[in-house]
């Protein structure tokens, strides 16, 4: 039997149409629009001017305090604007815009493809690299990296688990990247694991990559310490605290993170960034993202410079369909809708799915039938028909005590709900009023 | 470029639907409906149809004219509530009582409650247990099963007789042995649904059939079905091995009085059930139990649907105290 968590989970249709497109550079655009803030955290500071000549990997924007991360250059060229764009959280932010004139890198960086395997630097130094060179968690999340790699005071990690689950629908890139770039990310692992001072660390990836847990597993056996876990397919088993469930069966107490049960997670593309910021000096200017849609001509997973235009990815993949209802910027569970097709990518752009319009709209409403299966399918084991019921009474006390700020949003009950109730609209507007009054009752 | 639709996610949702449960509820009913079509003849027939058509009937009137909003009838529940209440009466109930039971069902029980998801109790068993209070002879004069040459004859004629629980609960009451009682029939005729009875409690094989099928699609899960013949087969096997000339054995237990047809389509009725398993495993056995001390000691023969009503009641209570367990809440102490 493979392993999985055990409290509920959904098995959406997979959609994996780039699972065996390998890895291609995307061109370079003529122009990219690069936010200051692609992380979680506060945004980086521009200290760049106008008119300005960078190189890719240049710092533009300096860490805006500690949790934050530096923005660099994604390309050479002229620093011509800064503008504000509305992105996928919807508000407005700031830009660096640059004109692209050639393809010229600062000369610290070891442009070659000889992989380092030795690791020269220290805890500290691996630390400070990795935080330097703006790494952030590259699942979705954006959290700082570097923060991760430092264990609080008198908290103790003893394994390392890599998200290698990818469990979002269509999403493949980082399936491509443990299967193009395996060596390099068990190389990165081993950074992270010395940065952490830990002996153990686990790959978990779920068995509808049997060709990637076969490339890992034999990969390993040059790795002291790192072993690959295959798991059962079941959404949302990327979420940490599901992850950890069900690699090392530990259970994270309510609002508490993963240090507490002595694990640190970290995405296997964060751990390829590793390397490349440790082993090659080169910081995260550029990441590999699935381009897919079932009416998509050429669904494709691109290596692409931060900054670039949502709609040059779409044109190199074959244009976009005629039929499109939706753009989305991540996989179709977790994933943000985007404005138009113009939205820059960033480092947190796993994906874009261009879904056909009749999957686009929501359907209908229907009342409540109390059929259970919204309770049945929450990972967290929480009632979201109740949760939902209380946000719109507003009855934001008792949808507090229901636990309401352990939902991971996952949107598995929305997903299963047979009366097509947007239950996890609800429940966000719930977390939002409540996370106001917790914030106020600190104060 | 199109206008993209903007809306948080999730963006991709499940195949399930209320009508593709509804419906599948009512497919998971056919086998059950063919045999007692097969047992009963027209009869059974009658009854079902009239029972589907006026509940669907009354719904469509009462949103059309009373409550001038959208009707639900396609959603599939009334047709549901309306064999579900076919399966539960006589086949050779006069029409006019259906209506009757129909009708309490779909306007009192359903309706004036808010429609689907607002009720309290099961629709089809407030109309089932209505008749069977206010018609008692009439809901318990049983048709026995007829030959295949007489399935034409005209349905309120057919011979009726008692049902093997009625004979059971008659017996014990005067003073006969168990095994002194005749004309019960052999578990193999109970089995396939040869014996008296409602029209849809009797084929214990067509039921399970349908409970197949509903745990096959996912429609329902196991824990209420059964938690409930589990608590039937163990407690009444325990009162059979204390005193066997009094009480009846599990599986006669489990294959007569509607206890199947109650445990997997009456109990497992969305609205009125618990919302988490541990919930819905505490209204099984608590069905279960109260089952077999009705039967045994209640004025009625058979059980299961005041068990089941009974139950319905304390299901908001159940609600507030079964909470599914929350991940991360062993640890915080
Ligand atoms: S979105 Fe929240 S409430 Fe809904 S299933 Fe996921 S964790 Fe549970
Ligand atoms: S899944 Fe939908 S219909 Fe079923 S209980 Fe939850 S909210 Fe109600």
């Amino acid at each position: 039997m493979l392993k999985t968590f055990s409290k509920g989970g959904i098995h959406p249709p997979e959609n994996k149409l780039t699972a065996n497109k390998q890895i291609e550079m995307l061109a370079l655009p003529k122009t990219v629009v690069v936010p200051v803030a692609q992380h979680i955290g506060a945004p980086a500071k521009i200290i760049v001017k106008r008119g300005d000549m960078v190189k890719a990997g240049q710092i533009i924007a300096e860490s805006g305090g500690f949790i934050s991360a530096n923005i660099h250059s994604p390309v050479s060229g002229k620093v011509t604007k800064f503008d504000k764009i509305i992105d996928t959280s919807g508000y407005k932010k700031d830009t660096v815009i640059i004109e692209v004139e050639g393809d010229e890198w600062v000369d610290t960086i070891d442009k070659s493809d000889t992989l380092i395997k030795e690791i020269s630097l220290s805890p500290e130094e691996i630390v400070k690299r990795v935080n330097d060179s703006g790494v952030v968690g590259l699942g979705g999340a954006t959290f700082p990296s570097y923060v991760k790699l430092m264990v609080p005071k008198g908290k103790k990690a003893d394994v390392l688990i890599l998200n290698g689950v990818e469990c979002e629908p269509y999403l493949t890139s980082d399936h491509r990247l443990m299967l193009e770039k395996g060596e390099e990310m068990l190389v990165g692992v081993k950074i992270i694991m010395k940065a952490i001072n830990v002996n153990k660390a686990i790959i978990g990836i779920e068995n509808n990559k049997k060709d990637a847990i076969e490339h890992l597993t034999t990969l390993c056996q040059g790795y002291d310490g790192i072993t690959v876990v295959p798991l059962k397919v079941k959404y949302p088993q990327g979420g940490e605290k599901q992850l950890i469930k069900a690699t090392i069966n530990r259970e994270i107490p309510s609002g508490a993170l993963p240090i507490e049960v002595g694990a640190v997670v970290q995405n296997v593309g964060t751990a390829f960034a590793v390397y490349e910021a440790v082993q090659k000096n080169k910081p995260l200017f550029e990441r590999v993202i699935t381009i897919t849609g079932k009416s998509l001509k050429n669904p494709s997973n691109f290596l692409v410079r931060v900054g670039t235009a949502t709609s040059n990815l779409i044109e190199a993949a074959g244009g976009l369909p005629e039929d499109t209802g939706k753009i989305i910027s991540g996989g179709p569970m977790m994933g943000k809708a985007l404005l138009n097709d113009q939205s820059p990518v960033t480092k947190g752009t796993s994906g874009i799915l261009i879904m056909p319009e009749v999957e686009s709209q929501r359907r209908k409403m229907l009342p409540c039938i109390r059929c259970a299966k919204c309770v049945s399918v929450c990972p967290m084991g929480l009632e979201p028909f109740l949760l939902m019921t209380y946000s719109v009474k507003k009855e934001y006390e008792r949808e507090e005590k229901e636990r309401v700020m352990d939902c991971i949003e996952c949107g598995s009950c929305s997903y299963v709900c047979p009366s097509d109730r947007p239950l996890l609209d609800y429940i966000r507007l719930g977390k939002s009023e409540i996370g106001k009054i917790i914030r106020s009752r600190k104060a | 470029m199109n206008k993209l639709f903007v809306s948080p996610s999730p963006h991709v949702y499940g195949k399930q639907s209320v009508k593709g449960l509804m419906y599948g509820v009512l497919i998971a009913l056919i086998p059950t409906m063919l045999v007692s079509i097969y047992f009963f003849g027209m009869g059974a027939l009658i009854v079902t149809l009239s029972s589907v058509l006026s509940a669907v009937a009354f719904e469509y009137l009462i949103t059309r004219f009373i409550l001038k909003s959208e009707s639900t009838i396609m959603d599939g529940s009334a047709a549901l509530t309306g064999l579900l209440l076919a399966f539960n009466v006589p086949s050779n109930l006069p029409l006019w009582i259906i209506l009757i039971g129909s009708f309490v069902a779909i306007a009192v029980s359903k309706m004036s409650f808010g429609g689907l998801g607002n009720n309290i109790f099961n629709p089809a068993l407030v109309g089932r247990v209505f008749l069977l209070i206010s018609f008692p002879v009439q809901m318990t004069s049983w048709p026995k099963p007829i030959a295949i040459t007489e399935k034409m004859l005209p349905y309120l004629d057919a011979e009726t007789g008692a049902t093997p629980l009625a004979l059971v609960k008659e017996g014990v009451r005067n003073g006969v042995k168990l095994s002194e009682i005749q004309g019960i029939p052999s578990n193999m005729d109970m089995f396939i649904g040869n014996m008296g009875g409602s029209l849809g409690e009797v084929a214990a094989i067509a039921l399970i059939l349908g409970l197949v099928y509903m745990l096959v699609r996912k429609i329902i899960t196991w824990h209420i079905p059964v938690s409930i013949l589990g608590t039937i087969a163990i407690f009444s096997g325990l009162m059979h091995l204390g005193n066997p000339d009094k009480f009846t054995d599990p599986v006669f237990n489990m294959l007569t009085g509607g206890v199947l047809l109650g445990a997997i389509f009456m109990a497992t009725d969305y609205v009125t059930s618990p919302m988490s398993t541990k919930g819905m495993l505490i209204y099984g056995v608590s069905i279960g139990v109260l089952t077999v001390v009705i039967r045994a000691f209640g004025a009625f023969p058979e059980g299961v649907s005041f068990a089941i009503l009974i139950m319905n009641a304390f299901v908001p209570l159940i609600n507030m105290y079964s909470k599914p367990k929350r991940f991360g809440e062993k640890q915080k102490k």
